[in-house]
């Protein structure tokens, strides 16, 4: 735990913790993730970014907004640890948590319970809004910031529907970590594939603890695809580096989470060269205005892009404040009322979340007038945007070890 | 074509394996400890590499030696503030510095761990090769980087044989595995003789991270998984003998790798545990233990 909050904690027992709340009093917003992880660096990173600017501006309603910071270890028992804490002792008023599905899941119930509105930044598995669809009386308090999985499959297959013609791409093997939000991203990749005109020739899930991928590479090169179709997070640097090393002649495209950070070339020596992964935001596409200044402020605090959690956690910061601002007030019931109304232009697009006869309540809407996707690839050391075409500012191009059909 | 892709790729791995065990397995004959905190000095030399040869800008070749050097460093700490004090303390029962050994090199593992990944997250770091491309072995696509790793194993592993039985140093160390009291008896300083096997130790352990690093990449969360396969490959062999390691890394390495070309990937290590279990069941000794 940070010092600061240490100290505000003796303060505030110092002051009486029954001590009504007086107007100057911050609204605290607790971030949970964890903290050795690329991605999960981002995510308290870009909220004390945004918790700044907005108190600079004055906060909400004169309050200021603080941050209380936990580190989770990518453990769902010490991420429902923090939160119980987060609500019982530090009296936050919403929680920005986790980018994994596994983490997020085991915190909902305890949303529901505690009564704490919660949003996740980057946790992707369908099941968070089915969860909200199925009970909503219990589940209300949780949003889904971030676009659920059976969303990012049919993003991929929109960009590969756009440019496999021309690479000549017909046979395609899925490739997929094991792990909870993969499981309807693979699903909807079975089903969206083939709808474009891509046979899925093979499905592989693989352990997020493997380090030797070449069994993997091999077995994926002796049934000739030509292309595979990714779904990694956990794991990113070591494929890609043994991918590159091994020159195995197949295009990756996909989801790649970890990709989606700068400090990606440089940990796997620019083995990334080539890779293309589905984004909702990339540090040169302008978005919306707030995209580009964003990543510049991110980047000089922080010196590295922001992790695609870092988009999403800025908005949500800002969102979350809207929200308190309209609801008057912090409790929680409101909070969700006026989080349901949240029409928010933010560094990923217009942010609005579906209702409750969604099958994906309080999930983000995704469409090209809402959050649209996009594919970048890695190219000579940059994340160039390569689809959709209206703001694509590069063409693709592969290493030479590549091999495509169409060129 | 699949067998000659298991020789290929099994025999880089499995020769990274036999120098990160033997250094293991050196310690424990010559000083009875067995040092847990093993698989930490291994990512540490192979993120000091990768950070040496990236963002400080030493280059390939200044990284590797830099990563090898960290490696080094780490292990003569580990010793001088690790495992020397717990042998020297006349507060801890003779009987009982062992499992103190083994808890303090556990614990200070954990400690190492845990700053790399503060320091330079969790997220697994590719040692820049010395060599880039691949190379074409009997129609299998080998990187270049992987033959090295086997030459540089080798290399080492010669050395350290010519070191133990041509020189009068290496007589001293194996004099030192058989009967330490005797050696003391000679004039030799025990402490002495320790700190260079550990050093020398380092130097190993240093090597194969490194290697490691640029052939597979390594994250602080591999620690635990490096030090329970080199335990594996150590009991497998015969704690404390270094040929017994060497053929334990290539039963071990091979196995794996069949497994993960002929079985699952995701299963890679569970053959090699159930053999270990055979093994302490058949021969508690193992293959080419002494006692």
């Amino acid at each position: 735990m940070k010092a600061s909050v240490r100290l505000l904690l003796a303060a505030s027992v110092g002051a009486g913790l029954a001590a009504p709340a007086m107007a100057a009093d911050p609204i605290k917003i607790g971030v949970i993730a964890e903290a050795s992880s690329i991605s999960g660096a981002a995510i308290p990173n870009a909220a004390k970014l945004a918790a700044d600017e907005i108190n600079a501006a004055g906060g909400v309603n004169g309050r200021m907004i603080e941050i209380v910071e936990y580190d989770d270890h990518n453990s769902a028992a010490d991420a429902v640890r923090a939160f119980q804490r987060a609500s019982s002792q530090d009296h936050v008023s919403a929680v920005i948590a986790s980018y994994v599905s596994e983490v997020v899941l085991a915190l909902e119930p305890w949303s529901g319970r505690l009564k704490l509105p919660m949003v996740t930044p980057g946790a992707a598995s369908d099941v968070i809004s089915h969860r909200i669809h199925d009970d909503y009386a219990a589940n209300k308090y949780t949003f889904h910031g971030y676009m659920a999985s059976t969303f990012l499959s049919d993003s991929v297959c929109d960009g590969m529907k756009a440019i496999a013609p021309n690479l000549g791409w017909k046979k395609a093997v899925v490739v997929s970590e094991d792990a909870a939000w993969t499981i309807p991203l693979d699903e909807e990749y079975l089903k969206c594939l083939p709808k474009i005109g891509i046979d899925v020739i093979d499905h592989i899930r693989m352990s997020p603890d493997t380090t030797d991928f070449t069994p993997i590479f091999n077995k994926i090169e002796g049934e000739k695809p030509d292309v595979m179709v990714t779904g990694i997070s956990h794991i990113g640097v070591q494929p890609t580096v043994q991918w590159h090393d091994q020159q195995v002649p197949i295009p990756m495209i996909g989801i790649s989470s970890q990709a989606t950070s700068s400090t990606f070339y440089k940990d796997t020596n620019g083995a990334a060269e080539g890779v293309i992964y589905q984004t909702i935001s990339a540090p040169d596409v302008g978005v919306t205005p707030k995209t580009l200044p964003f990543v510049k402020a991110y980047e000089k605090r922080f010196n590295i892009t922001p992790a695609y959690c870092g988009y999403t956690t800025y908005d949500e910061v800002y969102y979350i404040a809207d929200a308190i601002k309209r609801a008057g007030s912090t409790d929680p019931d409101k909070m969700v009322d006026a989080l349901e109304k949240t029409s928010f232009v933010g560094t990923i697009g217009k942010v609005e979340f579906y209702g409750k006869d969604s099958q994906f309540t309080h999930a983000i809407k995704v469409s090209p007038e809402y959050i649209g996707g996009m594919l970048v690839q890695w190219q000579g050391g940059k994340q160039v945007t390569i689809w959709p075409n209206d703001i694509a500012n590069a063409k693709i191009k592969f290493p030479a070890f590549v091999k495509t059909g169409g060129n | 074509m699949k067998f000659l892709q298991i020789l290929v790729d099994g025999f880089a791995i499995s020769s990274l394996y036999g120098v990160g065990a033997i250094g293991f397995t050196l310690i424990f004959g010559v000083s009875g400890v067995l040092n847990l905190s093993h698989g930490s000095i291994m990512v540490a030399a192979a993120i000091g590499a990768w950070a040496m040869a990236g963002d400080l800008g030493f280059g390939a070749v200044g990284g590797a030696a830099g990563g090898v050097a960290v490696g080094v460093a780490l292990a003569l700490i580990t010793y001088t503030l690790v495992v020397r004090p717990i042998q020297t303390s006349s507060r801890i029962a003779r009987e009982e510095k062992e499992i103190f050994v083994l808890t303090g090199t556990l614990l200070w593992g954990i400690m190492v761990q845990e700053a790399l990944a503060y320091l330079f997250t969790s997220n697994p770091k590719t040692v820049r090769p010395l060599i880039a491309g691949v190379v074409d072995i009997f129609g299998v696509r080998t990187p270049t980087q992987e033959i090295l790793t086997a030459l540089i194993s080798w290399a080492a592993i010669g050395l350290l044989w010519l070191l133990v039985n041509r020189t009068k140093a290496g007589k001293v160390l194996l004099a030192a595995s058989i009967n330490p009291r005797g050696l003391t008896l000679l004039g030799f300083e025990l402490p002495t003789i320790y700190f260079w096997v550990w050093a020398l130790y380092g130097l190993l352990a240093g090597v194969a991270g490194v290697l490691l690093g640029s052939f597979l990449g390594v994250s602080s969360d591999n620690v635990g998984q490096l030090t329970a396969s080199a335990f594996s490959i150590v009991v497998l062999g015969g704690l404390g003998s270094v040929t017994g390691s060497l053929i334990g890394a290539y039963v071990v390495g091979y196995l794996e790798t069949i497994t993960a070309y002929s079985g699952a990937p995701s299963i890679r290590t569970v053959p090699v545990l159930l053999l270990l279990v055979l093994v302490v069941y058949i021969r508690p000794q193992g293959l080419m233990g002494r006692r």
